[in-house]
């Protein structure tokens, strides 16, 4: 009796824990995505919805390539659906019960029928990304950015997914046979098509070994999915949350489309304006309005990125279709699309730490986003083509951030190749990237 | 041989004639020899079809969208400001462009600057054209029968989402078509966007172009069929780096319609 309520004691506290360290790391990315500029997402909300319906949930761009698609969307439901399970081991753990479900009868059946399947097929997916990543080493895997952490955090996950199903149906075998040999406290109940292969394996101990067995295996499966609880916003895996809040903002505009920076339509009005007096100062702030600090243009730092795209950084699960498909990448430029999003993270990530260890306001570490962690040369070599706005399963657009880190080097830095500044002038002097002259533009006409 | 005057807005006007479309030329088809030769090629089918048109001449400026792919903001919206008092003062409603670089930043970025028009890709109105039955082909035109691939443009596939505009053209020149493994929406670019054809590429280990030839040159096709002058140009400079130039023939499909209805004077 005693054990039984330490034991849900424990288990309480385990859990209490782990949704703790969970909502703490939840909440430091929410600051940091926060830190962005503000970008106004509010509109076309039926749209959003059913972009993230198709996007997330139904994972529409997965499938662009069919193996890890189809084996990924096994992963998908099959970590959906078994957390359904989790409602009663969560249960059970904290009541001291035994498969409180159990009453359900043949709907209990059905249902662990359906967990245990669903186990095999997320534990067989895990294997095959194992042999892909590590024994195949397919080329998206084995970029520069995907050396040290990142190849190890993708190991990891896969690694605990495949303990953690295992652990599972290890758990259900283990209850077959107490079941079996009607131990107390094992009511019969469950069907168990996967792990009846795993009986054997068992079979040999006594019933003593039975029962820690069991035992041993739920708790291991329930410290894992913990711990793994702990684990995911920590890693590239937050995808699996972020990825529909992600989706909900996409760009819904034709992705050709860029932004027109209202900062500069400010300036430039002003400019085309005869009557405007440039010296005139600039009228009172409308009632108690602060006065905007003046924004500098483009994306320097982590925080010049709007919050969207901070967003983004976290949502990347370093899949590489987008690097995959990159022209410049392809063809051996420095350039990695992938790079980009997991820099921006790491940068963001970066600063948001140094806020909180110094009281909220950001002590300059001497650092950039631009120059320490993304060169001039990846910026430059990108053609704005969209081949990875396309290729992102959660749409995703590094291109984007690209183009806003250009804008930073050309607006604020004046820094450009000289023959992308001797394109600027031409434009400027002639209306043309090239140096003809303007009054030539209709000579083609002549000899029409 | 077929000689026609293409008329200015300023003498449209002055004639107090307004017309239905105006034709964008854009910077590369006023002035890169190449491109020039598929902006006569969009006057003739314009003209052959008696579709009302002007183009602006010397009142016509860059569009800003290499100013603005490399960053320059300000530049761009400069320009943008330019060509918009210019078209609203003209009360231009439909332009008709051969460059989906020109056809993109007046589609999408000019409305909000002030400059709402029906913007048109010419692969979209001559496709109109034909369905409209307001162009007829010859019988034995250069085309016929030839194995075509299409290289989609950025900026008109997956930056607009336009991909069969192009295709029923071709399809009109009872060609066969043949797709490169990678096309449409996985269509890989030529290497020229972004104001990459403005500058030297970064380091790296071949050049997009040729990496973009190598898909042509899987399909065997005769004719590779561009809806960009600048495409045009990066996939002409492959298929030369590939020492190909005699089997394969780069053709925007401006002038491959051009030639079907024999209208080129050449």
């Amino acid at each position: 009796m005693i054990i039984a309520h330490l034991a849900q004691i424990i288990f309480a506290a385990m859990l209490g824990t782990g949704v703790f360290l969970f909502a703490r790391r939840v909440a430091f990315v929410g600051r940091n995505i926060n830190m962005g500029r503000d970008i106004d997402l509010s509109d076309r909300k039926a749209e959003r919805w059913k972009t993230m319906a198709l996007v997330a949930l139904g994972q529409s761009k997965m499938v662009a390539r069919p193996v890890a698609g189809i084996l990924h969307i096994f992963v998908y439901v099959g970590f959906v659906i078994i957390n359904i399970e989790m409602l009663e081991i969560v249960l059970d753990g904290l009541l001291g019960t035994h498969r409180i479900f159990a009453s359900l009868g043949s709907v209990y059946n059905v249902l662990i029928a359906i967990f245990e399947i669903l186990a095999f097929a997320v534990l067989v997916a895990c294997v095959i990304f194992l042999i892909r990543r590590n024994i195949l080493a397919l080329a998206r895997f084995k970029s520069p950015e995907m050396g040290g952490w990142p190849s190890m955090d993708a190991n990891i996950i896969l690694v605990a997914e495949i303990i953690l199903m295992f652990a599972f149906l290890s758990m259900n075998a283990t209850d077959a046979i107490a079941q079996s040999l009607s131990l107390d406290h094992y009511v019969k109940a469950g069907s168990f098509p996967i792990s009846q292969f795993l009986v054997p394996l068992y079979s040999g101990l006594s019933e003593a070994g039975i029962v820690i067995a069991e035992r041993g295996f739920w708790w291991l499966h329930i410290a894992g999915v913990i711990s793994f609880l702990v684990y995911v916003p920590y890693s590239k895996h937050f995808h699996i949350l972020l990825a529909f809040p992600n989706t909900y903002y996409s760009n819904l505009n034709e992705s050709g489309a860029l932004d027109n920076m209202a900062s500069v339509k400010k300036e430039v009005d002003l400019m085309m304006d005869p009557t405007a007096d440039p010296y005139a100062t600039p009228p009172p702030p409308e009632n108690d309005a602060v006065p905007e600090a003046p924004l500098s243009f483009g994306v320097k730092d982590g925080n010049d990125l709007n919050w969207k795209q901070i967003m983004e950084s976290y949502s990347c699960t370093e899949c590489g279709r987008c690097t995959s498909v990159c022209p410049a990448n392809m063809t051996g430029k420095l350039l990695s699309p992938r790079k980009i999003m997991m820099d921006c993270r790491d940068r963001v990530d970066e600063i948001g730490h140094n806020r909180d260890a110094n009281g909220g306001a950001f002590k300059d570490d001497g650092k950039k986003l631009l120059g320490n962690y993304i060169s001039e040369e990846e910026l430059w070599a990108c053609t704005s083509c969209q081949a990875c706005v396309d290729a992102c399963p959660i749409n995703i657009s590094p291109m984007g951030i690209i183009l806003d880190m250009r804008r930073s080097l050309i607006m604020e830095d004046s820094k450009s190749p000289e023959t992308i500044t001797n394109m600027f002038n031409n434009i400027e002097n002639n209306g043309a990237p090239w140096a003809f002259p303007a009054a030539s533009r209709g000579d083609w006409i002549k000899d029409a | 041989m077929n000689t026609f005057k293409v008329p200015t807005m300023a003498e449209m006007i002055a004639e107090g004639k307004s017309p239905e479309v105006l034709f964008w030329v854009g910077c590369a088809g006023s002035f890169d020899d190449r491109a020039k030769r598929i902006t006569k090629a969009i006057a003739q089918i314009l003209h052959h079809a008696s579709v009302s048109f002007a183009v602006l001449g010397a009142e016509e400026s860059c569009t800003g969208d290499p100013a603005k792919r490399a960053g320059n903001e300000f530049l761009f919206q400069m320009q943008a400001a330019t060509n918009i008092a210019v078209l609203n003062g003209y009360g231009i409603k439909k332009i008709v462009t051969g460059c989906p670089h020109c056809f993109n930043i007046m589609k999408n970025e000019y409305p909000e600057l002030g400059g709402e028009y029906d913007v048109m890709h010419h692969s979209q109105f001559i496709a109109t054209l034909i369905s409209e039955g307001k162009l007829t082909l010859a019988d034995d035109h250069p085309f016929k029968g030839k194995r075509i691939t299409f290289h989609d443009p950025c900026y008109l596939g997956r930056g607009n989402g336009e991909y069969e505009a192009p295709r029923s053209v071709i399809a009109a020149l009872d060609a066969e078509l043949v797709e490169m493994r990678r096309c449409k929406s996985k269509g890989l670019c030529c290497g020229a966007g972004g104001a990459q054809m403005f500058k030297e590429a970064e380091k790296g280990n071949k050049e997009i172009n040729e990496q973009r030839t190598e898909d042509v040159l899987e399909t065997s096709a005769a004719v590779v069929a561009t809806g960009c002058p600048f495409c045009n140009t990066m996939m002409t400079d492959g298929v030369k780096g590939a020492e190909k130039s005699d089997t394969v023939n780069v053709q925007d499909i401006a002038e491959m319609i051009a030639s079907a209805v024999s209208i080129v004077p050449e």
